[in-house]
């Protein structure tokens, strides 16, 4: 007989989870510390009472009758509906200036789930967190909904009649006085109305300001090309890529579709050639996790090194000769492969890097190939933080009488050297459009609930010029009105729907038959050759250009060596999604905290300061100080501070109010990005933050697997040589019977960015509550699939890892022999079910899992607790589960049957790729693939056939039907072998 | 010493012992027949409507195609009720000034729904799907009886788990050509086995096998 696996505990592990683990300190669970408090308030009386209890009050549940119920059926029935079964319609989301293409569900009118458009150049059929949480926002029940002046509630006629007076009063002196402020405007019939106001009175003045902005980018560009320009990357042509803290893989004009290209060079199945990443950046991100080699560096000093990649691509020129050996090996690569690399500068680096990226571009003859240039998207390409300043400048003066603020938050986001709020007093007509009563609508006069996107008419367009009508799925829910009817209401015609302004703007633009045309752009959700024309452009040349724009990045002048860099939140973006539960919920890709942010600091720079994660600290940099709890992140820069803006919002609603801090209030706007002289000191208490990191640890196991592509050649098989499986042979239990189908899944574990798009995906198609940071303290969070994160190695320079996890839908599936109800039990074809009816809550099961995968409802999040409004997002295709109840990932059954229906109907099998499930559908690396065992040509089997392809925990026996295929990176063989990680950390 | 308990002590004691097992069993007995009786099931409970809707007329008498009304039974897992604007395309022309019809026409006129009573329930987590059962040859009667000899609408079947799976485990029993579904009170050939018959038709429509007709997820997700 065989005995048992023996797992030795090395002393210090490959792979880890925490710092605490890389220690081998254990860290105590929450959940643990609860446990112990039952056990010591609870003797042998009080369990025999419990348990008394509970069997007398078992039976009384189940004889029950049920409610009568009604059924109300159309008075004239639309003609497309079939009820029970959803439609889809095409929109887009704008954010900051770009929009996404989506195809919405809608049940009967009501709009249940977000999925990405494959027909849109952003999206390519995927999403990511922002467009797939979106629908939240839509029936968040905190959204503002009424109109009010000074608090009252007041009617529309009452606000236009005093817009007109307030316009006319301009219109004396030509618009002097009337001042209009945006976000970034995206629409071009938003910007032609703007432009035509502006005509009409020529002293007005349109201000842009939001924080996450491109105010580099296009300042970079213009000292590069002359002009302001967007680029629009061709990743997948790229070998070799270059990011200068560039997170273009989670935000950005196309991060979606970089994605894609950069994850299809990423396969160990159907190789092609894999692409090298380099990334240099101070936080790590989700680019920087997805990087072959990622090098921590101040964000100062990125400059620098770019010049030093440039000079040594350029041959010779200042600060070769001393190159890092980084340096030079990028720098080689980079040569080695002209017209087939990449270098990406970020969106929070000066101007002066982005020049340096364009001319290295040029220099490589990258640009028509891997980067083509468009005149920016956005209608008016100026640097917010100028414009922002002008305005506050004005408004302090007393030269603005009337402000109308279309959108954005200005009161929240401004940053603290500005005085926007007691700026914002002298104007004497204010009026704020947005979806909440926020911090500016409490101080303006005039407040206007704005519509939701999925509520509006409207256009925007994508990264790459591709315009997109936006269709409304629904009546606005709160009488909102879009932005296109607030800036109407300045002109003379102040009625006119937004339908009909953006029907307007495009009757001249279609061209030939229009009805046609437009009903052709709704349904394909884009406007077929609206692509903008790439530009033919040179860089100039980079040397000699060091001054000639002042760097935005600040130096305060302070004491310290200490950086500090201000970015927006990985998930609740600039504050606009405070309010938003799944986004709140959701770990953020690296650091894995929810619903609070942190002052993110490098272990030696932390182990400086004598700081340990969760201490307050206080930060004091350009005159101003806030309080915030520190989180130590390997692989994070040394003498850097990461803060991420877009938290501390008081008037957010219910959950955004009251977590985290405020970073804009240290923000500056003359260096939005940060800059040095930051001071910190410990402010003597310490702050809880929730991570779900810490949750479940490895024990020594090889759960995430690893290799280099070298590697990966030598030995295809490596990822079973890290652990081996048993046989089928070796299991007591009999071999699970195959039948017609045999669902399964497999996880790319070398595509998957460890983005999250998943986990809200699966979080909207399966009516999965949020529980609030207390609960995720507690171990409660109920994501069905997970994203766990790994390092790998020192502590200082890690490579990360993401893995995501759901349900094994094991053969032998554990889960299933401990139930004593029979409320878990295996389907015929190989669906691990959950019998929620039959659920008595013991939790056994989630004891018995090995993966962790299975979720508890403690309390009535998806039932009493949901606000009536957010009734309306749950999907009816799913159960929405009760108290008490075990739940897990199903394979998105609802959706699994409704693919065998449609097929049984016409009399054949399901075919390959026909069903798919929702984290498949959201994910932009298409790192998973999910299919049917049993047809042996199927994607699914094909992947299973990979050599890397490993089951987790397989060598318990549990035969699960979920697998992996390990992680391959492709290092640059001159780097990895001479150690230069830790070598250019203390050069640099 | 004198006992403390009298002899018939054990008498009683015995008695309600058993008495006990039995009193249990009585319990239950009740408890299950109440379960599934037409108390909890409302099964032949004909329901209040808002309008006197009588299907023996409409399907039995006139000879109405189920699928007029119900247009969307063959394809989505909602058979459909119909649109107000259904009924008025007869009865813009017959019966105009009949009082009972009254709701109809306001309905129409006003634009607001008319509101029915849910006859056939199942409960939120079974998800049941009409157009797979009709394409596979299980017909309206089955499941929802004659309705062409009901003048007010009554659920006909317990609708229970128990029930479904009658069928799901052995729906030789009850599944008939596809083109007799919409049938009222159709019977296999005479003289014909119905099981063997029934074998014929289950291959023939590719029925899925009795582990995937029974698995959990087959309907409830």
């Amino acid at each position: 007989m065989k005995s048992l696996p023996v797992y030795p505990q090395p002393q210090r592990p490959r792979f880890w989870r925490s710092l605490e683990e890389l220690e081998g300190i254990e860290r105590r669970e929450e959940t643990s510390q609860e446990a112990l408090a039952w056990a010591k308030g609870m003797d042998r009386r009080e369990l025999f009472k419990f348990g008394g209890v509970s069997l007398a009050l078992a039976g009384l549940t189940a004889c029950t009758r049920q409610p009568t119920e009604k059924i109300i059926p159309y008075v004239r029935q639309p003609e497309e509906i079939k009820p029970g079964t959803p439609l889809f319609f095409a929109t887009a989301m704008p954010l900051s200036g770009y929009a996404t293409g989506l195809l919405v569900e809608s049940h009967m009118g009501r709009p249940t789930k977000v999925e990405g458009n494959p027909l849109h150049p952003a999206s390519l059929g995927a999403t990511d967190l922002f467009s797939q949480a979106s629908i939240y926002g839509l029936y968040d029940p905190d959204r503002s909904q009424s109109l009010t002046y000074l608090g009252e509630i007041r009617a529309w006629p009452a606000f236009l009649s005093a817009m007109r007076l307030a316009v006319e009063k301009a219109r004396e002196k030509k618009g002097a006085g009337l001042r209009i402020l945006t976000e970034t405007v995206g629409s071009p019939t938003l910007g032609a109305q703007l432009r035509a106001l502006l005509m009409e009175l020529p002293e007005a003045k349109w201000h842009q300001w939001e924080p996450a902005n491109r105010d580099n980018a296009w300042a970079g560009a213009a000292m590069a090309f002359g002009q302001p320009l967007d680029p629009v990357l061709d990743v997948s042509k790229a070998d070799v890529i270059l990011s200068l803290d560039a997170d273009f893989f989670s935000c950005g004009p196309g991060h979606l579709k970089s994605v894609a290209d950069f994850a299809a060079r990423r396969r160990t199945r159907n190789r092609t050639a894999m692409n090298r990443l380099y990334c240099v950046e101070a936080a790590p991100g989700v680019t920087g996790a997805s990087a072959d080699h990622r090098l921590p560096m101040r964000a100062s000093q990125v400059e620098a090194f770019a010049r030093t990649v440039a000079a040594l691509v350029g041959g010779g020129g200042g600060g070769a000769s001393s190159a890092s050996p980084f340096a030079q090996a990028v720098a080689e690569d980079l040569k080695a492969h002209r017209g087939k690399s990449l270098v990406v500068a970020g969106d929070y680096q000066p101007p002066a890097v982005h020049a340096i990226a364009h001319a290295l571009n040029d220099a490589l003859g990258n640009t028509g190939q891997t980067v083509s240039w468009i005149e920016p998207i956005p209608v008016k390409p100026e640097s917010h933080a100028d414009s922002f300043r002008r305005l506050v400048a004005d408004m302090e003066s007393g030269a603005v009488e009337t402000l109308v603020i279309v959108g954005g938050n200005p009161a929240f986001t401004a940053p603290g050297d500005l005085g926007f709020a007691k700026a914002l007093d002298k104007v004497k007509v204010s009026a704020h459009l947005s979806l909440h009563q926020d911090e500016t609508s409490t101080l303006c006069r005039w407040h206007v609930p704005e519509a939701h996107y999925l509520e509006s008419w409207s256009d925007a367009r994508a990264f790459d010029g591709t315009a997109s009508i936006l269709q409304p799925l629904i009546a606005p829910l709160y009488g909102g009105k879009t932005a296109h009817e607030v800036i109407a209401a300045l002109t003379s015609q102040p009625e006119r729907t937004s339908y009909e302004i953006v029907r307007d703007y495009w009757k001249d633009r279609m061209g030939g038959d229009f009805e046609g045309a437009w009903r052709r752009a709704l349904h394909d959700g884009v406007i077929e050759g609206s692509a903008s024309a790439r530009k033919t452009v040179r860089a100039g040349s980079t040397t000699g250009r060091e001054g000639q724009a002042p760097p935005l990045r600040h130096e305060a002048g302070g004491r310290t060596d200490l950086e500090i860099q201000f970015r927006a939140d990985p998930t609740v973006y600039d504050g606009r999604f405070a309010n938003n539960g799944w986004l709140q919920e959701l770990p953020k890709a690296v650091t894995k905290l929810t619903w609070d942010n942190a002052v993110l600091l490098a272990p030696a720079t932390a182990k400086k300061l004598n700081v340990a994660s969760e201490d307050v600290l206080r930060l004091t940099w350009d005159g101003r100080s806030v309080e915030a709890p520190a989180w130590i992140v390997p692989g994070h820069a040394e003498d850097s501070a990461t803060l991420h803006f877009g938290y501390g919002r008081t008037h957010a609603g219910t959950l955004g109010s009251k977590t985290g801090f405020s970073a804009s209030a240290l923000q500056s706007s003359k260096a939005l990005a940060g800059g040095s002289g930051l001071e910190i000191a410990k402010a003597g208490r310490t702050y809880a933050l929730v991570t779900t990191q810490h949750h479940q640890n490895m024990e020594g196991r090889a759960i995430v697997r690893a290799a280099t592509l070298e590697e990966f050649e030598k030995t295809p098989e490596f990822a079973h040589e890290m652990e081996e499986a048993p046989g089928p042979e070796e299991s007591m239990y009999a071999h699970y019977p195959p039948h017609e189908y045999a669902w399964a899944m497999a996880i790319d574990l070398n595509a998957c960015t460890g983005c999250g798009a998943c986990t809200l995906a699966c979080q909207a198609e399966n009516n999965i509550p949020t529980v609030g940071k207390k609960e995720v303290s507690r171990g409660h969070a109920m994501h069905w699939i997970r994203v766990d994160r790994y390092f790998e190695g020192s502590e200082a320079n890690p490579a990360t890892y993401h893995q995501p996890v759901p349900c094994m839908h094991c053969e032998n599936a554990p889960c299933e022999l401990v139930c004593p109800v029979g409320a878990t039990v295996h389907s015929a074809e190989g669906l691990n079910d959950m019998v929620y009816n039959r659920c008595v809550g013991t939790r056994y099961c989630a004891n018995n899992c090995p993966y962790k995968v299975r979720h508890f409802n403690y309390f009535h999040y998806g039932t009493q607790f949901r606000p009536p409004s957010m009734r309306m997002l749950a999907n009816p295709e799913v159960t929405v589960r009760w108290r008490g109840v075990m739940e897990k990932c199903t394979y998105c059954v609802q959706r699994i049957t409704v693919a065998k229906i449609g097929a049984e109907k016409e009399n054949r099998r399901v075919r390959d790729g026909e069903i798919v499930t929702a984290c498949q559908q959201a994910c932009p690396a298409k790192a998973i693939v999910f299919g049917d065992l049993a047809d042996a040509s199927s994607e699914v089997s094909n992947a299973r056939k990979s050599p890397a392809n490993y089951g987790l925990l397989e060598d318990l026996g549990t035969r699960p039907r979920t697998t992996y295929l390990a992680a391959v990176r492709n290092p640059n063989p001159s780097l990895e072998k001479t150690g230069v990680w830790d070598v250019e950390r203390k050069t640099s | 010493m004198a006992q403390i308990f009298h002899r018939s002590t054990n008498t009683i004691s015995r008695a309600s012992i058993f008495g006990a097992v039995f009193l249990l069993g009585l319990a239950l007995w009740i408890f299950y027949d109440l379960e599934a009786s037409p108390y909890t099931t409302q099964q032949n409970v004909a329901r209040e409507q808002p309008i006197q809707f009588s299907h023996a007329h409409h399907a039995g008498a006139i000879g109405i195609d189920c699928r007029y009304c119900h247009t969307t039974v063959e394809k989505t897992a909602f058979a459909g009720i119909p649109p107000t604007k259904t009924c008025m395309n007869c009865h813009a022309q017959i019966w105009l000034q009949s009082p009972y019809l009254e709701p109809v026409r306001e309905s129409y006129r006003t634009d607001k729904s008319l509101e029915w009573t849910r006859v056939h329930d199942l409960p939120d987590f079974v998800y049941f799907d009409h157009s797979i059962h009709v394409n596979k040859g299980i017909g309206c009667e089955t499941c929802h009886g004659r309705v062409d000899q009901m003048p007010l609408m009554w659920q006909a079947a317990r609708l229970q788990m128990g029930w479904c799976l009658e069928c799901h485990r052995n729906p030789q029993k009850f599944i008939r050509p596809k083109e007799e579904v919409f049938t009222m009170g159709w019977a296999p050939p005479a003289g014909v086995d119905r099981e063997e018959y029934g074998m014929k038709l289950v291959k023939q429509y590719g029925l899925r096998s009795r582990a995937v007709l029974e698995s959990c997820s087959t309907c409830h997700r």
